[in-house]
C-alpha cells in the first residue's frame, strides 16, 4: 500500500490474513515516528515565528511541546491498553493535529497587534483553544481505549447508538435557526457562546449501528435477489432501510442545507452495505439514488426555490465562482486564489495572507495552509490522510470478525470521504459544503469525534494484530467467512 | 468481506488521486492566473509593500504615499484634493484606479521594465526601493486659476470644464472639470469607507467623476465657425470676401429660419468673412456652410481632429486619459443627399456637431501655432526613485497639420479681431495678443445654452504661449463672455507660470 517507508505489518505471502504472523507490537516504531512528527511540528512553529515575527522567540517550542506531551501520553496508554495497535495511525494523526494547532496559532499571530505578537500565550486565541481541545480529545480517546477493551463489545449498544445517531442528526434540523444555523448551514447546537456539531458524533454512532445491522442482514441482503440486466438486485423488503437512509440524507440536505453531510452519511451507508454484501448492485443503486436526489434538488431549487434554493445556489457557485466574486462566490474564489498564489512551493509557513480567506480556521484551512506550503506540502498532507485511511482499511482487512471489518472499513472510508468532500469543495472539484477538515479545522466537536474514530480504529487494529491465543484453527479460517464470531448478532435466515 | 474492502481502498485512492490532480490544476496550471487575479487581495498587499512614487507638478507632489502601521504599509494621499482630481485620477485599494494613477501605474508602482534594475538590486539587499515619480506638464498657477475661476464663475454654472495647452508643444497647462471631488476618501484603506465614498460620487446626478474636459462632448456652437472659416479660406474665400448675411435666413427645404444672437449682428445683406467671425454672424455662416457643402466642412473638422477615436492625453508613447471623439455629425437626409437645413445648423455648431473642450483648445492651439497641431500630453518626465535618473522625457510630437500657415495666419487675425473688437473682449491680456471665438450652443427651448470660449495668447514676438478652451454647461445669457473672461485669466496665469518645471 502506501506505507512503504513505514513498518509493513505483513509480508505479501500472508494474503488474506495479514494479521496472523504479526506478533511484534511495534510500539517503539510508533514512538520514533511520533517524535519525528513532533519535530516537524516544532520546526513548523519555528518557521512561522521566523516569518511572522522576524525572530524566533525563546518559547517557540512550547505549543509543540504541549501537543507532544499529550500524544506521548496517548502513546503510553496505547502501550498498555492496545499494545498491538497499528503503529502508523497515532504518528500520522498527531502530525496533522499538531500542524493544525500550529497553523491556527499562526493565524492568531498574524491577526494580533504587532506589539503583542511575541507575547502570545500558548493557550491564547484559536490556536490555544485548539490545543486545549486536542488535550481533551486525546484524553477522551484514551478513555475510550480504556473503556472498550474489545471492539465487539460496542455492538451491544448498536440500537441505542443508532437511535442516538438519528436524534443527533435531527437536533439541528428541528431547532430554530438562531440556535443551529452558522453560515447558512443548520449543523450546530448553540448554547450561549458554546457550539457543538452533533453530526460529527452522529457519524460514529450511526456507523456502529450500520455495521451491526448489516452484519445481521448480510446473508439476506446478499443472497435473496433478482437478476436484472446482469446485475443482482435485492428484494424490495430488504431495500427498505436503504430507502429510509436515503430519505434521511435528503432531508438533512434540505433542512440542514448541507450537501456534504448527507453525502457523507449516504456514502458511509452505501459503502458499508457494499462491504457487507459484496454486491456491486448496492453501489449502483446508492449512486443512482444519491445523484438522482441531488439532481432533483438542483432542479427543484431552480424551479421551486424554497428549501432547495440554497443547494441550487451552491451548485451555481460551483459551476462558476467568478460570476459573483464579491458575494456568492467570494469564499470559493478566495480559496482558489489562495491555493493558486501558493503555487508549487507555497509562500512558506507564515508567508501567506490567510487573513484574506474567509473561514480560514474552518472550512478553508486547507486553502490557507496550501497558500503557505504549496502543492508539494498539500500533496504530503493528502498522503498522510490517505495513509490513515488505508491503515484503517488494513485493520479492517486483518481483523477477524465481520462487525470489526465493517466498522473499521466504514470508519476509514468515512474519514477519507470527509477529506474528499471538504478538500474537493474548496478546490472546486465538487460543490462546496460546510465540512470540517479532520484534525486540522478549529473546533472541538470535529476534533473529538475524529479522535474517537481513531481510538476505535486503534482498538480494532489492536484486535487484528494481536496474536491469537488458544488454537490457531480459528485464525486460519478465511476471514469473510460466516459471521458467527460476531458477538450477539445472530444471522437472519432467508425466508423466501 | 475482504474483496470489497480492498476495492474500497482503491476507491479512496482514486478519490485522493482526483484531489491531487485537481490541486495540480489549481496550484500549477492555473497558479499564475489566480496569483495575479484582480480579485486577489494579495496583489494589493504586495503592491503596498513598496512606496509608490509621487505624481508632481511644478516641484510639488500632488499624489504621494505616506507610511502607515497597518497591514497595507503605505497610504496614498492627494494634497491637491479636488483641484487635481481629474488630472491625477486615484489609486484605491480595491476599486478600479483611474487617470495617471492608472496609466502610469507600472512606473509609479515600480514594476515597470524601466525600473527592473531596482528590483534586481532589491533581491540582493532585501530592501524595497520605491516606485518611480511622474512629473507633469501642469502649471500650478494655471491649474489654480482655472479651478478657482471656473468654480466661482459669475454665471453660477455648476458644471463645466477648462483646459489649457501650450500650442508649441501640446503640453497641458491646466485641466479642470467641474464639479470635482476629493479623491482622498476613495483611497481609504477601509474598503467600506472607500466604497461608500465611491458610490456617493457615482450616484451624484451632477456626475463629479466625469472628466468633462476630455470625456464629454457637447454642441460647440459658434466656436465651430473657426472650422467652417478655415474650409472657406481654402476654397477661395478671403478675409475680406463679402458673404451673404442678413437678419434671418431660412435654408431651402426647411421651415425654421436661422437668426442671429441679437438684431444688431449682421443685419446687412452681405458682410466680410472677417466681420462675420468677429460678430459671430449666424446667417452668414449658415449660408457659407451650405455653399461649401457638407463634405468640405466634415473634412475640415476631421483635419482639425474631429472623429479621432483613439487619442489619449498622458504619456506621448503609451497610455493616457482616453479622449472622447468629437463629431461633425450627420448632415444628410435619410436618402443620403445633403440636408441643407442640417448643414446650415451644423455650420453654426448646432445640429449633431459635438466637441470636447480639449478639441476646442486644440483648434485654437493649431491656429496659434501656424497650422501645426501638437499632440497634447500630461507626462513630462519619468524620474527614478533616486530622483536623479530620468527614465523618459517627453519629446513633443506633431499630431497633424489641419491648415496651411497662410490659412492659420488668416484665422489668427480673425480670432484676434473677435477679442479686440467682437464678442470675446473679456479675454484680453495687456501686452499680449489674444485671439479666440465665443460659442453659445442651444440645448432646447427653456434650458440655458452652453457657453464656450476657445482662444490663444501670443507674446510680443508672435510666439503662442497658451491655448485655452472654457466650457460652462448651461451658462445661459452672457455665459460665453464669462467663459472668455475665465479663459483670459487662465492664460494670464499660464504666462506667469508656464509650467513644465
Amino acid at each position: 500500500m502506501t506505507a512503504a517507508a513505514l513498518p509493513a505489518p505483513s509480508p505479501a505471502t500472508t494474503g488474506e490474513q495479514p494479521g496472523v504472523r504479526l506478533a511484534r507490537s511495534r510500539r517503539n516504531a510508533e514512538l520514533s515516528l511520533l517524535l519525528v512528527a513532533m519535530v516537524l511540528v516544532a520546526a513548523y512553529g519555528a518557521m512561522v515565528e521566523a516569518k511572522v515575527l522576524d525572530t524566533i522567540t525563546a518559547d517557540f517550542w512550547m505549543p509543540a511541546a504541549a501537543v507532544t506531551a499529550v500524544f506521548l501520553g496517548l502513546h503510553l496508554v496505547i502501550r498498555f491498553l492496545a499494545p498491538f495497535a497499528d503503529p502508523a495511525l497515532l504518528p500520522a494523526v498527531a502530525l496533522l493535529n499538531g500542524l493544525g494547532v500550529g497553523f491556527l496559532r499562526r493565524l492568531d499571530l498574524g491577526s494580533a497587534p504587532p506589539a503583542e505578537r511575541e507575547d502570545l500565550a500558548i493557550f491564547a486565541g484559536t490556536g490555544g483553544r485548539q490545543l486545549a481541545w486536542t488535550l481533551a480529545s486525546v484524553v477522551l480517546a484514551a478513555g475510550l481505549l480504556a473503556l472498550m477493551r474489545d471492539h465487539r463489545s460496542v455492538s451491544r449498544y448498536a440500537y441505542t447508538l443508532g437511535l442516538a445517531g438519528i436524534v443527533l442528526v435531527m437536533i439541528p434540523a428541528v431547532l430554530p435557526s438562531r440556535f443551529s444555523e452558522i453560515n447558512g448551514a443548520k449543523l450546530w447546537v448553540r448554547v450561549g457562546g458554546f457550539s457543538i456539531q452533533p453530526g460529527e458524533f452522529a457519524k460514529l454512532a450511526l456507523l456502529v449501528f450500520f455495521a451491526y445491522y448489516l452484519v445481521r442482514k448480510r446473508e439476506v441482503l446478499s443472497l435473496a435477489s433478482r437478476r436484472f440486466l446482469g446485475i443482482d438486485f435485492p428484494r424490495g423488503r430488504d431495500l427498505g432501510p436503504v430507502v429510509v437512509v436515503w430519505l434521511i440524507s435528503v432531508l438533512v440536505l434540505v433542512f440542514e442545507k448541507d450537501l456534504g453531510t448527507s453525502l457523507l452519511y449516504f456514502g458511509m451507508f452505501v459503502v458499508t452495505l457494499y462491504i457487507a454484501t459484496e454486491r456491486v448492485s448496492w453501489l449502483l443503486i446508492g449512486l443512482v439514488l444519491f445523484f438522482g436526489g441531488v439532481y432533483l434538488a438542483y432542479v427543484l431549487g431552480e424551479v421551486v426555490g424554497g428549501p432547495f434554493a440554497n443547494f441550487y445556489l451552491r451548485a451555481q457557485i460551483w459551476l462558476d465562482p467568478f460570476a459573483d466574486p464579491y458575494n456568492d462566490g467570494y469564499q470559493l474564489v478566495q480559496g482558489l486564489l489562495a491555493l493558486g498564489t501558493g503555487g508549487l512551493f507555497g509562500a512558506g509557513p507564515g508567508g501567506g495572507q490567510p487573513g484574506l480567506l474567509p473561514e480560514v480556521q474552518n472550512d478553508f484551512i486547507f486553502a490557507g495552509i496550501g497558500e503557505e506550503i504549496g502543492l508539494f506540502g498539500l500533496s504530503a498532507l493528502l498522503v498522510v490522510y490517505l495513509l490513515i485511511v488505508e491503515r484503517g482499511l488494513r485493520a479492517a482487512l486483518a481483523v477477524r470478525d465481520s462487525f470489526g471489518k465493517l466498522l473499521a472499513g466504514g470508519l476509514a472510508f468515512t474519514l477519507g470521504l470527509q477529506v474528499f468532500v471538504i478538500v474537493g469543495g474548496i478546490s472546486k472539484l465538487i460543490p462546496l459544503t460546510g465540512q470540517t477538515t479532520p484534525f486540522l479545522s478549529a473546533g472541538g466537536s470535529s476534533l473529538m469525534a475524529n479522535w474517537l474514530l481513531i481510538a476505535v480504529l486503534l482498538r480494532i487494529s489492536d484486535g487484528a494484530r494481536r496474536p491469537v491465543t488458544g488454537g490457531g484453527g480459528k485464525a486460519a479460517r478465511p476471514s469473510g467467512g460466516p459471521p458467527e464470531q460476531l458477538h450477539g448478532a445472530p444471522t437472519e435466515v432467508i425466508r423466501p | 468481506m475482504n474483496a470489497p474492502l480492498r476495492r474500497v481502498g482503491i476507491v479512496v485512492m482514486v478519490l485522493f488521486g482526483l484531489l491531487f490532480a485537481n490541486l495540480n490544476w489549481i496550484q500549477a496550471y492555473k497558479a499564475d492566473e489566480y496569483r495575479t487575479s484582480d480579485y486577489n487581495g494579495r496583489v494589493q498587499v504586495a503592491e503596498y509593500e513598496r512606496r509608490r512614487g509621487n505624481i508632481e507638478a511644478g516641484g510639488t507632489a500632488f499624489a504621494l504615499s505616506k507610511e502607515t502601521d497597518g497591514e497595507l504599509k503605505f497610504q496614498r494621499a492627494y494634497p491637491g484634493g479636488a483641484r487635481y482630481a481629474h488630472v491625477l485620477g486615484y489609486k484605491p485599494v480595491n476599486l478600479a484606479e483611474t487617470g495617471i494613477e492608472k496609466f502610469e501605474n507600472d512606473f509609479l508602482a515600480g514594476t515597470s521594465d524601466q525600473l527592473i534594475a531596482n528590483r534586481v538590486k532589491d533581491m540582493f539587499t532585501g530592501d524595497e526601493t520605491g516606485g518611480g515619480n511622474v512629473l507633469l506638464t501642469i502649471s500650478k498657477g494655471a491649474q489654480n486659476t482655472a479651478f478657482e475661476q471656473l468654480r466661482n464663475n459669475r454665471r453660477n454654472a455648476s458644471k463645466g470644464a477648462a483646459i489649457a495647452i501650450d500650442p508649441r508643444t501640446g503640453a497641458v497647462q491646466a485641466l479642470v472639470s467641474l464639479p470635482s471631488f476629493d479623491p482622498n476618501p476613495l483611497v481609504s484603506h477601509s474598503s467600506n469607507e472607500a466604497t461608500a465614498a465611491f458610490n456617493k460620487l457615482e450616484q451624484d446626478p451632477e456626475g463629479p467623476l466625469k472628466n468633462r474636459a476630455l470625456g464629454e462632448v457637447l454642441p460647440p456652437g459658434s466656436t465651430f465657425k473657426i472650422v467652417v472659416a478655415a474650409a472657406a479660406l481654402e476654397n477661395g474665400v478671403g478675409q475680406d470676401t463679402r458673404i451673404p448675411a442678413g437678419a434671418s435666413w431660412t435654408p431651402p427645404t426647411s421651415g425654421s429660419p436661422i437668426r442671429n444672437a441679437a438684431p444688431s449682428i449682421c443685419p446687412e445683406d452681405e458682410v466680410t468673412l472677417m466681420n462675420a467671425v468677429t460678430e459671430s454672424c449666424n446667417t452668414g455662416f449658415a449660408q457659407l456652410g451650405v455653399r461649401l457643402g457638407a463634405d468640405k466642412i466634415k473634412e475640415k473638422a476631421r483635419q482639425f481632429g474631429f472623429e479621432q477615436e483613439d487619442l489619449t492625453v498622458g504619456h506621448l508613447n503609451e497610455g493616457g486619459h482616453p479622449v472622447a471623439a468629437s463629431r461633425a455629425g450627420a448632415m444628410q437626409n435619410p436618402d443620403g443627399s445633403t440636408d441643407p437645413a442640417a448643414l446650415a445648423q451644423s455650420s453654426i455648431g448646432q445640429n449633431n456637431v459635438r466637441m470636447t473642450p480639449l478639441q476646442g483648445a486644440m483648434i485654437a492651439a493649431s491656429v496659434a501655432n501656424g497650422g501645426s497641431q501638437m499632440r497634447p500630453y500630461l507626462v513630462r518626465q519619468w524620474l527614478g526613485p533616486d530622483r536623479t535618473t530620468s527614465h523618459y522625457t517627453a519629446k513633443p510630437k506633431e499630431l497633424r497639420q489641419p491648415v496651411s500657415g497662410q490659412v492659420a495666419s488668416d484665422l489668427r487675425e480673425m480670432m484676434v479681431s473677435v477679442v479686440e473688437n467682437g464678442t470675446g473682449r473679456n479675454a484680453r491680456i495687456d501686452g499680449y495678443t489674444v485671439g479666440g471665438k465665443t460659442g453659445t450652443a442651444d440645448v432646447r427651448p427653456g434650458v440655458p445654452a452652453h457657453s464656450w470660449f476657445v482662444g490663444f495668447a501670443m507674446d510680443k514676438n508672435g510666439n503662442p504661449v497658451s491655448a485655452v478652451c472654457v466650457l460652462l454647461e448651461n451658462g445661459g445669457d452672457g455665459g460665453s463672455a464669462e467663459a472668455a473672461r475665465i479663459a483670459g485669466q487662465i492664460m494670464r496665469a499660464a504666462i506667469a507660470d508656464p509650467g513644465g518645471r
